[in-house]
C-alpha cells in the first residue's frame, strides 16, 4: 500500500499540470516492474512494458448519446494513469469496441475482446440490458468488467465491479431527504418501461409506503416516447405534492419540454428524478429543467480539490463546452480502481484482481471517496441537486456517511 | 378515477384532455404531410423522413446559436427564420437526393424503402460526425415558453398552440399548392398518368423533383417545430417513422384529406387511452386497433380512385 | 452429370456443393473457434435471408417484419433453455427456487402457464417453428384474403414488429423485457457455452442450413413456386386463371416465417441469449437487405449476402467504429442502384459466362476427344 499514497501524492502534481508534464518524471515507486511471468501467469495481453484493456461501449445507435461520456472519462484516466507511470510499471494499451447500442453485438465483442485480444480488464457497457448480455460472457472466460452506470441492482458478480450506484443508493437517501425538507403526502411515479425504471420506482414506492405516504400512481411509456400531455394533464388533476421521474433519452427532452409548456413551474412543483445528468440537460435545456432536484453520487459542480482537477482535466482533453454526468464520472473510477487494485494484488490475474478488489480504497476520486465493498460494487455518498438554468446542479444536499450498496435489499423486493 | 373532484375541476380536465388530443393531432399531422407528398402522392417510401425532419431540427439549433450569438436583437423572431430556413435547407438536400437516387427508382418502389434506409444511416452518422452524439439543446425565445393561462387549472401550452396554427397554415399551404395551383394540378396528373401527363407536355421529371423537395421540405419544418416539444439528436428521426406511415397508411395514401382525418383518429385515440391506461399499453392498443383497422379496410379511410 | 438431379439444375448442385465444401470444410479448418461461431451468427440470419428470396424476390411480398419470427423462434427456444438454466438447485438464492431469474426480480412468484410446456424439449422444438408459423398464417390469412399487398403489407409488418417489441419489453416478468432471456446454459444437459459446443452447434447449424436451401429449391421448383412468381409478376391475370391467389402467399409468408424462426433458435443457441432488440425494426430491414445484397432472386446467393454483409460490417466495426454507419449506408443504396439482383446478379452477368465459356470450350474439346466425364471439375 505504499505504492498508493506516493502515487496520490504524485497524482495531484499530475492532474496540476497536465499538459505541461510529459511522459519524464515518471514516478520512480514504479520502476520496480516485476517480470511479466510473475505478474501474469494465466496469458493476458501483457508484456514487460504494455498492458492492454479494452474500451467496450456504443459509438454508435442511439445509446451513443449517453456512451460517449463514458468512452472520453476512461481515455482520459487511462492516458493519465500512463503518464503517472502506468500499472506496474507497464503502460496502458486500449483496444475500444464498438457495441452499436445492440446487445448481441456487445456480447461478440466481448468475446472478442477477451479471447482474442485477451485484455486484462474491460471497461465498459451502459445499459443493463448490454450488461446482461455480456455477463455470461466474462463469467465464462473469467474476464474483468468495469461497468459505470447506475443500475437497478439484483445483479452481483465475482467479474463485474460496478463503479455506478446501484438502485437502492440513489433511491432511498433521496427520498428521505426529500420527505424531510418538504413533508409531501404524495408521490405519483413516472418510468420509462423497462427493467431499471420499473426496479427503482418498486424501491421507491416500497419505501415511500414504509413512510406512511401515499402513491398515487406509477405509469411506464414506452423508451422514446414523445407525447407526454395527456400524462401531465393527469398530473395537473391529481396535484401530487412530490413527482418522481425515471424517464430515460430522447424521452426525457419530450417530458421536461412538454411540463415546462403546460405550466407547471418546477420551482413550486416539487419534482425528483434519479436519470438527468448534465449530460441530458444538455439536450433538455436548462430552462426546461430549472428547479428539479436530482439524485444521484456525482454532480459536475461538486466543490473539492479532486474534482476541480478531473473537470479541468476533462475538458482539456474534451473541449471546454464539456459536460460530466454522474456516469461520466463513475467510468472514470474504472481504470483508476483496477490500477489501485492491480497494485495491491501485485498480479495481473483476474482471479488476484477480483479477490483484492474489496476494500480497495480511492482517495482521489472526483466524487470524494468511494471503497470497494464485498459485493462489488461501491460505497459512495448519496448527493442532491437542485438544476440551474444553466445546465449545472447545484449540490443541497449529501449524504453524512457513504451509503452501503445493497444489490438484493431485503424488504424492497 | 374521478371520485372526489368537482365539476369544474373535471371539466377543466377534460376541455385540456381535449386539447392535449388536438397537439398530438398537428404533431401527427405535420409529421405526416410531407410523407403524405412524397409516399402518397408519389409511391416513394421515404424511410429517411425522419432524418429530414432532424435536419430542419438542427437548423434550427444553428439558427439558435447563430442569432443568439451574432444578432440577439433578433432572438425573439428567429424560429420564423429557422423555420424558413429548414424548409430550404431539407428542401435542397430533397431534390438532391430526388436527383441522385430517387429518379431512377420510380419504377420499384419497395427499392426505393431500401435505398432510402440506406440513405437514413448515412444522414445519421453525418449528424454524429458534424454534431457529436449527444443531444443539442435548442433555446427558444422567452415568449414561446410556458402556458397561456385560462383560468386555474386551465393553462394552454404556448408552444402546443403555436404548432397547432404551423400545422393550420402549411396543412391549408399544403392543400392550395395540391388542389388550386397549376402545379399541383400537374403533379396530380403526373401521378395519375405519368405517360399522358409527359404526352400532354408536362414536364414530368422537372415535377417529380419539386414535389420530392417540397415534401422534404415539408419534413424540415415539422422538425424545426418539433424542437420545442421534443428532442434533437442524431437518431431522433427513427422515433417518428412508424407513427408517421401509419398515418399516411391509415388515411389512405394520396388523400390529403385522409392524412389530416387519420391523423384526427389516431391523436384522439391515443391521447384518451394514455389518460385512463398507461403510456405503454395505450401506445400498443392504439398501434393494434390501426393496424386491425387496416386489416378489415386496407383502402385507408378514404381512397382516390384512379383507374389504373 | 444429368442436367437436372430430382428438382435439381445441375448449376444448382454443383453451387450447393460449393457452400457445403465453403461451410463444413473451408471455414472450420481456417477460422479459429471465435470467428468460426460468429460465421455461425452470420449463418443464423441466412435462414432470414433464404425465406425472403421466396417471400419477396420470387413472390414478391415485401416483409419488414421478419425479425419477428426469428424472434418468435428464438424466444421458444430460450425459455426451453432457461427453464433448464434456473432448476431449483441453480436457482437456490431466489425467493422462489425453480423459475427464471428475471421473474423472481419482478416479484413472479409462479410460473406463468405458458411457461410449463416448455419444460419439454419436444414440445419447445415443435413451438420453435409452429408458434411463428401460427403467428404469421393469422397475419397472412387477415391480409391476402383482404388483398392487402406490396409497400402496404411491408408497412404493417413494419407497425406489427414495433407494436410487439412495445410489448415483450414491457412484460419484463413474464419475458425478460428489454434484457431478453439471458444466461442460458446446458441443453438436456449438455453445456452450450464451451468451444467444444460451440464447434458441434456451427456444424448443426450449417447441416439445417444446408437442409433449408434444398427445401427452398424443392419448393421454389415446384408448380407452387411457379405461381408464386406468376403471382409477383401479374397477380390479378393468376387470380382470374382461377388460383386463390391468397393462399399461395399464405404459404410462401410463413415458409419464410418457419426458416427465420429456425434461425432465431439457432441463434439463441450459439450465442446464448435472446432479446426484444431482434424483434424490432432496424434487424427487421438488415434481414432484408442480407437478402437485397446476396440477389433477392437467389437462393445461394442470400446466404453469401448475410455472410458477406456481416463479414463485413464486423471488420469495419472493429477498424473503424465510426464509419460502419456511412459503408452499410453506402451499401444499401449501392445495391439498389447498381445492381438490384446483388451478388447472384452480378455473377450471372459477368462470371458465370465466363466459366460457362471456358467451360463451353472443354466441352467442345469433350465432344472431339472422347475424355471421362467425372474427371471434369464440379462433377
Amino acid at each position: 500500500m505504499t505504492n498508493d499514497t506516493k502515487w496520490t501524492v504524485d497524482r495531484r502534481k499530475l492532474l496540476a499540470g497536465m499538459a505541461a508534464v510529459p511522459a519524464v518524471g515518471m514516478a520512480p515507486g514504479f520502476g520496480h516492474a516485476q517480470a511479466t511471468s510473475e505478474v501474469n501467469t494465466t496469458g493476458l495481453a501483457v508484456t514487460d512494458d504494455k498492458v492492454t484493456v479494452g474500451i467496450l461501449h456504443s459509438v454508435t445507435g442511439t445509446m451513443a448519446i449517453s456512451e460517449t461520456g463514458s468512452v472520453q472519462a476512461e481515455k482520459l484516466a487511462i492516458d493519465q494513469i500512463n503518464k503517472s507511470g502506468g500499472v506496474l510499471g507497464r503502460q496502458i494499451e486500449y483496444i475500444q469496441e464498438d457495441g452499436a447500442s445492440d446487445w448481441p453485438t456487445f456480447a461478440e465483442k466481448s468475446r472478442k475482446l477477451l479471447v482474442n485480444d485477451k485484455v486484462a480488464a474491460v471497461f465498459g457497457c451502459w445499459t443493463s440490458a448490454s450488461r446482461k448480455a455480456v455477463l455470461p460472457v466474462f463469467e465464462q472466460y473469467n474476464g474483468m468488467l468495469y461497468y459505470p452506470t447506475f443500475y437497478e441492482g439484483l445483479e452481483q458478480s465475482k467479474n463485474v465491479i460496478y463503479t455506478g450506484q446501484e438502485a437502492t443508493q440513489q433511491i432511498i437517501a433521496g427520498i428521505d431527504w426529500i420527505v424531510k425538507e418538504k413533508n409531501p403526502k404524495t408521490f405519483y411515479l413516472l418510468g420509462s418501461d423497462y427493467i431499471w425504471p420499473r426496479t427503482s420506482n418498486k424501491i421507491a414506492r416500497k419505501h415511500i409506503e414504509k413512510l406512511g405516504l401515499e402513491v398515487q400512481g406509477e405509469e411506464y411509456f414506452p423508451l422514446e416516447h414523445t407525447q407526454f400531455n395527456s400524462v401531465i394533464n393527469k398530473l395537473k388533476l391529481r396535484k401530487p405534492d412530490v413527482i418522481y421521474a425515471i424517464i430515460v433519452g430522447g424521452s426525457n427532452v419530450a417530458f421536461y419540454k412538454q411540463l415546462k409548456a403546460a405550466g407547471i413551474d418546477l420551482s413550486k412543483q416539487t419534482l425528483i428524478t434519479i436519470s438527468v445528468t448534465e449530460d441530458e440537460i444538455l439536450g433538455i435545456g436548462g430552462e426546461n429543467i430549472a428547479g428539479a432536484y436530482a439524485c444521484m453520487k456525482y454532480f459536475q459542480s461538486l466543490d473539492n480539490p479532486n474534482n476541480e482537477a478531473f473537470v479541468s482535466a476533462f475538458k482539456e482533453m474534451w473541449g471546454q463546452d464539456i459536460v460530466i454526468g454522474d456516469v461520466t464520472q463513475a467510468a472514470y473510477l474504472g481504470p483508476w480502481l483496477w490500477k489501485l487494485t492491480v497494485e495491491k494484488a501485485g498480479s495481473f490475474d483476474i482471479d488476484k484482481v477480483a479477490e483484492a478488489s474489496p476494500g480497495i480504497e480511492f482517495t482521489e476520486a472526483p466524487e470524494g471517496y468511494v471503497r470497494i465493498h464485498e459485493n462489488h460494487h461501491l460505497w459512495s455518498k448519496t448527493r442532491v441537486g437542485k438544476a440551474r438554468l444553466d445546465g449545472q446542479y447545484d449540490v443541497i444536499y449529501e449524504t453524512a456517511e457513504l451509503m452501503e450498496p445493497d444489490p438484493f435489499p431485503e424488504g424492497y423486493q | 378515477m374521478f371520485e372526489g373532484y368537482t365539476a369544474t375541476e373535471l371539466g377543466s380536465i377534460f376541455a385540456l384532455q381535449g386539447f392535449a388530443g388536438l397537439i398530438l393531432f398537428s404533431v401527427f399531422l405535420l409529421m405526416a404531410l410531407g410523407l403524405a407528398i412524397i409516399f402518397g402522392q408519389m409511391g416513394v417510401i421515404n424511410m429517411a423522413h425522419g432524418e429530414f425532419m432532424i435536419l430542419g431540427a438542427y437548423v434550427t439549433y444553428l439558427c439558435s446559436q447563430v442569432i443568439g450569438n451574432y444578432a440577439p436583437a433578433l432572438f425573439g423572431v428567429y424560429f420564423f427564420i429557422a423555420m424558413i430556413l429548414a424548409f430550404f435547407a431539407s428542401a435542397s438536400l430533397g431534390a438532391v437526393v430526388e436527383w441522385t437516387l430517387i429518379r431512377h427508382l420510380y419504377k420499384r418502389p419497395l427499392d426505393t424503402l431500401l435505398a432510402t434506409w440506406g440513405l437514413s444511416l448515412i444522414l445519421q452518422q453525418v449528424y454524429r460526425s458534424v454534431f457529436g452524439a449527444r443531444e443539442v439543446g435548442v433555446n427558444l425565445p422567452q415568449w414561446m415558453l410556458g402556458a397561456y393561462r385560462v383560468t386555474d387549472l386551465i393553462e394552454i401550452p404556448i408552444n402546443g398552440l403555436f404548432v397547432m396554427c404551423l400545422t393550420v397554415l402549411i396543412t391549408i399551404a399544403v392543400g392550395i399548392l395540391m388542389f388550386r395551383s397549376r402545379w399541383g394540378q400537374q403533379v396530380r396528373a403526373v401521378m395519375q398518368n405519368r405517360v399522358m401527363a409527359g404526352a400532354v407536355g408536362i414536364n414530368t421529371a422537372r415535377v417529380d423533383q419539386m414535389t420530392f423537395a417540397i415534401g422534404c421540405g415539408v419534413a424540415g419544418v415539422a422538425g424545426s417545430a418539433f424542437t420545442m416539444i421534443g428532442s434533437t439528436g442524431p437518431t431522433a428521426g427513427q422515433l417518428y417513422i412508424v407513427d408517421t406511415f401509419l398515418v399516411v397508411v391509415f388515411g389512405g395514401a394520396g388523400s390529403l384529406l385522409g392524412t389530416v382525418a387519420s391523423a384526427f383518429t389516431i391523436a384522439q385515440a391515443q391521447s384518451t387511452m394514455e389518460f385512463f391506461l398507461s403510456g405503454s399499453m395505450a401506445k400498443v392498443l392504439t398501434l393494434l386497433t390501426v393496424v386491425g383497422i387496416l386489416m378489415l379496410r386496407p383502402q385507408g379511410l378514404f381512397q382516390i380512385k384512379v383507374r389504373r | 452429370m444429368p442436367e437436372r438431379i430430382a428438382f435439381l439444375h445441375r448449376k444448382d448442385v454443383i453451387g450447393i456443393l460449393i457452400l457445403a465444401a465453403l461451410l463444413l470444410v473451408v471455414f472450420p479448418l481456417t477460422l479459429d473457434s471465435f470467428r468460426l461461431n460468429l460465421v455461425g451468427k452470420y449463418l443464423t440470419y441466412a435462414f432470414v435471408a433464404i425465406g425472403l428470396v421466396l417471400c419477396w424476390g420470387k413472390a414478391g411480398i415485401l416483409s419488414l417484419g421478419q425479425g419477428i419470427f426469428f424472434g418468435l423462434g428464438g424466444y421458444c427456444m430460450a425459455m426451453f433453455l432457461k427453464l433448464e438454466a434456473s432448476s431449483p438447485e441453480n436457482t437456490a438464492i431466489q425467493t422462489t427456487p425453480g423459475i427464471p431469474d428475471f421473474m423472481d426480480w419482478n416479484q413472479v412468484t409462479e410460473l406463468p402457464w405458458f411457461w410449463e410446456p416448455f419444460h419439454s424439449l419436444g414440445f419447445s422444438l415443435i413451438a420453435v417453428i409452429l408458434v411463428p408459423v401460427i403467428f404469421a398464417s393469422i397475419i397472412g390469412m387477415a391480409m391476402f384474403k383482404r388483398r392487402v399487398g406490396g409497400v402496404y403489407f411491408a408497412i404493417i409488418t413494419q407497425a406489427i414488429a414495433a407494436i410487439l417489441t412495445i410489448l415483450i419489453v414491457g412484460q419484463q416478468g413474464y419475458i425478460g423485457g428489454i434484457n431478453g432471456i439471458t444466461d442460458l446454459r446446458t441443453l438436456k444437459g449438455w453445456d452450450i457455452r464451451t468451444d467444444d459446443a460451440k464447434f458441434l452447434l456451427y456444424f448443426v447449424c450449417c447441416f439445417l442450413l444446408l437442409g433449408s436451401i434444398v427445401l427452398s429449391f424443392f419448393v421454389q421448383d415446384t408448380k407452387l413456386g411457379r405461381i408464386l412468381v406468376a403471382i409477383r409478376d401479374k397477380e390479378d391475370r393468376v387470380r382470374f386463371s382461377g388460383y386463390d391467389v391468397s393462399n399461395y402467399k399464405i404459404f410462401v409468408f410463413c415458409f419464410a416465417a418457419a426458416l427465420a424462426a429456425v434461425g432465431g433458435a439457432m441463434f439463441t443457441l450459439q450465442v446464448g441469449f435472446m432479446s426484444p432488440s431482434f424483434v424490432g425494426i432496424v434487424p427487421s430491414i438488415e434481414m432484408v437487405i442480407f437478402c437485397a445484397v446476396g440477389g433477392r432472386l437467389s437462393i445461394l446467393g442470400a446466404v453469401y449476402g448475410a455472410l458477406l454483409v456481416n463479414f463485413a460490417k464486423t471488420a469495419l466495426s472493429e477498424n473503424f467504429p465510426e464509419l460502419w454507419l456511412f459503408a452499410m449506408g453506402a451499401l444499401f443504396i449501392g445495391v439498389v442502384m447498381l445492381f438490384p439482383n446483388g451478388l447472384a446478379g452480378l455473377w450471372s452477368a459477368y462470371v458465370a459466362p465466363r466459366i460457362d465459356q471456358v467451360l463451353g470450350a472443354t466441352r467442345r474439346r469433350n465432344a472431339i476427344t472422347p475424355i471421362d466425364p467425372a474427371a471434369t471439375p464440379g462433377e
